[in-house]
């Protein structure tokens, strides 16, 4: 029949057909086709590597021991299912939106990518992982131990099994966990697997449970009666333990490395969850439908004292129905090889990311020179903690001596795993959760764990009784059971009790009193409010990355070929001709939650940062950034200064630019004029010589009129020259005054006689004597000057019949003004402004003046202090001379 | 729809009251969020129940598994109908669940 040789070979094909399920299900993905293997059923069937062999075999064995007691670490997930619309749906987009690798780098990501958080939860995960691992071995064992008795050779040993059911698993986990590298991209064949395992326990254990009803009982309403009747007939259950359980299982289904895992890093899609809300539920009642009436059948048929945790094995074998058991087997067994494989892979992808890893990568000096192949060395690190996790499984079985029930194992675990509780809860619902919150958080609850529930498990060898009767050194308070001195509660409950209330208290008590980095908020921000933005934090500045650098690394973690294919990718939608593309912090993002698939969030943080030199978001960076932009203002408003100061310059320069182009073209124009001002004269000097040269007939009449031509001529030209002189002397200011005293009326009395001296015409000059009596001080010669020639222009142009120049002085306050006042017609006024430039002459060239006699009598008032001006609407010419009565150095 | 208000002032002002729809998907919603703190009150129930204290009297196991198993079918019954409504209300109007929350 059935012996130990036909069960190992059921074993074998088992496992070889999951590998051809799994390498088909990878294949079918591969081509793109097999849209049913991203379907929500085959994802709520993955959720249910929740059922292990412990629920397995050990539901049927808690339900005899304690009624329905067992029906809670069913009622527990479905509570958090039934809560999926706020709570896992959360879970799955952040995990989706952060490409998260696992719980401990959700946990790490959510708290500012901190890896020391990532180690704990990573330790926590793999000490809690370790009870449950040694659960599978117990209870493969277990079930092997019950064919080995029907086995007549009696070859089987408990101790050899043991270790070779544990290397087989670990060889099987290797096989299937580590074949590719990316835990973030969707394991097709692993889930595809399981999710064919769990069809199969739920088969096999409703075969049992229908074989029992309806094959044992006979039926319904005959079972009903015998559960009553049975010894665990009647409603007994502690309300303690009920409500502990349920909240445990419902808290551990999250935090559980391996429900994580096929939860929230294998989802495809947001959507699965909303089937799998009420089709998980379903298997979880489907499972535990027929729990109770095997127990009571086992209980019934089977000898006093055989074990109830292999009821689902031994109630078949015991009718004979050979075929049935081993279809209970392979159930049992599919149950801990799936929980296994998905552990495994959980647990290697924490170790090797969060600390395996970092380690590597600290020993590796140097930037992003690595040597050696990343590949290579992530999938060893996974290999290996495979391997180490499973030893440690094996040595707890060993350590425990595999007497405990099943049931009292796995809650051992749960209550564990679920100290991450507060800091994920905390994490996805409460901003103000710190890094700090958290770590004390898990620290507190690990050490309670530990103390009050891991170690008085593991027996006497580890933890001696008289720690447990009296307290560590004798203190009764500390006793590990009974803490506080409060006695006479179940240890479990005491221990969810403790651990998780001074877990919350801590972490929350911590998170108020710590700051968290603004990594931390940032990261905090985008955790708890995921639905409004489910972008990851930028943060590199790309300005120092090398491309080359980054690609040479990617390529050790991903690959040579996706290494490749990614930096194609971006190249191109860069828009750039290299098959490198610019280090954009938008790439670098990319590039980060890329690498992050395979190496986790921290580990790839860190990866990137020492090639980009410089964290991402660092308070130094801020306050650089923030002094760069305050240069650059203060720098800007520089250039803005400069920049008017500039244009300030550059007008003046126009000015003085239009103002040298103005004096240029008076200059020529002033040359133009005197050379026409000499020429004239020159002209007739020559023509009149040249007669006197040539002509030899002529009277001496006419000789000395043309002499006298001659000479009029040179004494004009020597006039003009002499005011030419005198008026660039006085233009250059290189005049000398000859400053002397007298009174206006001698200086006046002196220009009329010199103007008026040996002239033919009649000007009348009215004088007002007695206002002329001023005291001057000044340049008497030059100002007499200016008035011989105030009174010639008189004589020369006034237009009236009989010209009467009328001169009038008056002191206004200090200074001295005189008017020369004539009867004509005066200067028209568009003439007027003119009168005092050079070369202007008024009215043609009647009176032969060069036109510098008023330009010459404007520079020398200016010499000595006062000025000359036109006065308009006087009747006839006016004009005005105004200067101070004393001549003051100051003017000059 | 602050745009629309401003170019539209007589009358995109949205309506104080959801339409009816958008009313019942609320609620819809709502009994989703409750549901579980409902399964765990029905969870919760058997433990008001007398324990075993003689062989005569307490609740028999049958019926202790039949009030479970019920409340259970019921949860998942009515988690079943929730996803249903849940799936045909997101494909019918994605476009409308967004402006939707703005409104009060």
């Amino acid at each position: 029949m059935a012996t130990l040789n036909v069960l190992i070979l059921v074993c074998l094909g088992y496992v070889v057909l999951l590998f051809g399920v799994a390498f088909a299900a990878d294949r079918m993905a591969a081509a793109g086709r097999g849209a049913w293997l991203r379907s929500p059923l085959i994802y709520t069937l993955s959720l249910s590597i929740y059922c292990t062999a412990w629920t397995f075999y050990g539901a049927v064995g808690n339900a005899a021991r304690s009624g329905l007691e067992f029906v809670t670490i069913y009622l527990g997930p479905t509570l958090v299912m039934l809560s999926w619309w706020w709570g896992l749906r959360k879970l799955v987009r952040v995990g989706r939106s952060q490409r998260v690798t696992s719980i401990a780098d959700l946990i790490s990501s959510r708290y500012g990518k901190s890896n020391t958080l990532a180690i704990c939860v990573t330790i926590l995960a793999v000490l809690g992982g370790t009870p449950y691992i040694a659960l599978q071995l117990q209870s493969i064992t277990l079930s092997f131990s019950i064919f080995a008795e029907a086995d007549p050779s009696g070859l089987y040993r408990e101790g050899s099994s043991v270790f070779w059911v544990a290397a087989g698993l670990a060889m099987f986990a290797i096989l299937f966990g580590t074949r590719n590298l990316d835990a973030n991209e969707r394991h097709h064949g692993v889930v595809t697997a399981i999710a064919l395992e769990s069809v199969v326990k739920l088969f096999a254990l409703i075969a049992v449970g229908i074989f029992v009803v309806w094959g044992v009982a006979g039926g319904i309403g005959p079972m009903m009666e015998r559960i009553d009747a049975s010894e665990i007939g009647q409603w007994n259950v502690d309300a303690g333990r009920w409500t502990t359980f349920i909240f445990l299982s419902a808290a551990a289904f999250i935090c559980l490395p391996r429900m994580f895992q096929v939860m929230v890093v294998e989802n495809a899609d947001e959507g699965h969850l909303r089937t799998a809300a009420w089709a998980f539920p379903l298997y979880l009642l489907l499972m535990s439908l027929f729990v109770v009436p095997i127990a009571v059948v086992g209980l019934d048929l089977l000898p006093e004292g055989s074990n109830p945790d292999l009821f689902v094995l031994t109630v078949p074998l015991s009718q004979g129905n050979d075929w049935l058991a081993m279809l209970s087997f392979i159930g049992g067994f599919s149950s801990a090889t799936s929980m296994v494989i998905v552990t495994a892979m959980a647990l290697s992808t924490m170790v090797s990311n969060h600390l395996v890893m970092p380690i590597w990568l600290s020993t590796q000096e140097g930037s992003g020179s690595v040597s050696g192949d990343v590949r290579n060395v992530v999938l060893v690190a996974r290999r290996v903690s495979i391997a180490v996790i499973m030893a440690m499984g094996y040595y707890y079985y060993r350590l425990s001596g595999g007497g405990a029930a099943l049931a009292s194992i796995g809650l051992v675990a749960f209550a564990g795993i679920s100290q991450i509780l507060p800091a994920l809860v905390g994490g996805l619902f409460w901003r103000g959760a710190t890094r700090t919150g958290a770590l004390v958080g898990l620290t507190v609850g690990f050490v309670l764990w530990i103390y009050t529930l891991l170690l008085p498990g593991m027996g006497g060898a580890i933890m001696p009784d008289t720690v447990l009767q009296n307290g560590p050194f004798g203190w009764g308070w500390l006793r590990p059971q009974a803490l506080f001195g409060i006695e006479g509660m179940d240890p479990m409950v005491h221990t969810v009790m403790w651990s998780l209330s001074l877990n919350t208290f801590a972490f929350c008590a911590a998170s108020l009193l710590s700051f968290p980095s603004p990594l931390e908020r940032l990261q905090g921000a985008q955790f708890v409010n995921v639905f409004d933005h489910s972008v990851a934090p930028r943060g590199w500045s790309g300005s120092v990355a090398q491309s080359e650098d980054l690609m040479i690394m990617t390529q050790r973690i991903l690959g040579a070929g996706p290494a490749q294919e990614f930096f194609q990718a971006e190249a191109h939608a860069q828009g750039g001709r290299t098959s490198l593309p610019e280090p954009t912090p938008g790439f670098l993002e990319r590039l980060e939650r890329e690498l992050s698939g395979s190496v986790g969030a921290a580990t790839a943080h860190a990866m990137i940062g020492q090639i980009v030199g410089g964290s991402s978001v660092s308070v130094e960076d801020l306050l650089a950034v923030a002094d760069e932009s305050a240069q650059m203002l203060e720098y800007s408003s520089q250039l803005e200064a400069k920049s008017a100061e500039l244009s300030r310059t550059a007008r003046q320069l126009r000015e003085a630019n239009t103002k040298l182009t103005q004096i240029s073209e008076q200059k020529d124009s002033f040359l133009s004029q005197v050379s026409h001002e000499l020429r004239t004269p020159m002209t007739s000097i020559r023509a009149f010589s040249e007669i006197m040269r040539d002509s030899d007939g002529l009277t001496p009449e006419e000789q000395t009129r043309y002499a006298a031509i001659i000479h009029d001529e040179a004494l004009r030209l020597t006039r003009l020259l002499d005011d030419l002189l005198d008026l660039s002397v006085l233009e250059s200011g290189r005049v000398n005054l000859n400053m002397s005293g007298e009174s206006l009326s001698a200086v006046l009395d002196r220009a009329v006689s010199s103007a008026l001296a040996g002239s033919r015409s009649t000007l009348t000059v009215r004088r007002a004597r007695q206002s002329e009596r001023i005291p001057l001080h000044t340049d008497l010669d030059r100002l007499g000057q200016v008035f011989i020639n105030l009174i010639s222009n008189a004589q020369k142009y006034c237009d009236a019949e009989d010209p009467v120049l009328t001169i009038s002085a008056h002191d206004v306050g200090g200074q001295v003004v005189i008017d020369f006042t004539d009867n004509g017609s005066g200067i028209p006024p568009e003439a007027q402004s003119m009168v005092f430039e050079k070369f202007a002459r008024v009215g043609g060239d009647k009176a032969g003046g060069a036109g510098l006699g008023l330009a010459i009598c404007r520079e020398i008032m200016q010499r000595l202090g006062g000025e000359i001006t036109y006065l308009p609407g006087q009747g006839g010419a006016a004009f005005r001379v105004r200067l101070p009565m004393a001549y003051q150095q100051a003017a000059q | 729809m602050s745009e629309s208000e401003d170019r539209k002032p007589q009358r995109a002002r949205p309506s104080l009251f959801l339409e009816r729809q958008s009313y019942r998907r609320r609620r819809l919603m709502d009994a989703a969020r409750l549901l579980p703190i409902l399964g765990a009150a029905l969870i919760a129930l058997p433990l008001l129940w007398p324990n075993q204290t003689s062989p005569e009297d307490g609740v028999p196991l049958s019926s202790a598994m039949l009030y479970i198993f019920a409340c259970w079918v019921l949860l998942i019954a009515v988690s079943l109908v929730f996803g249903f409504a849940a799936r045909r209300m997101s494909a019918r109007d994605d476009s409308e669940a967004e402006s939707d929350r703005w409104l009060p």
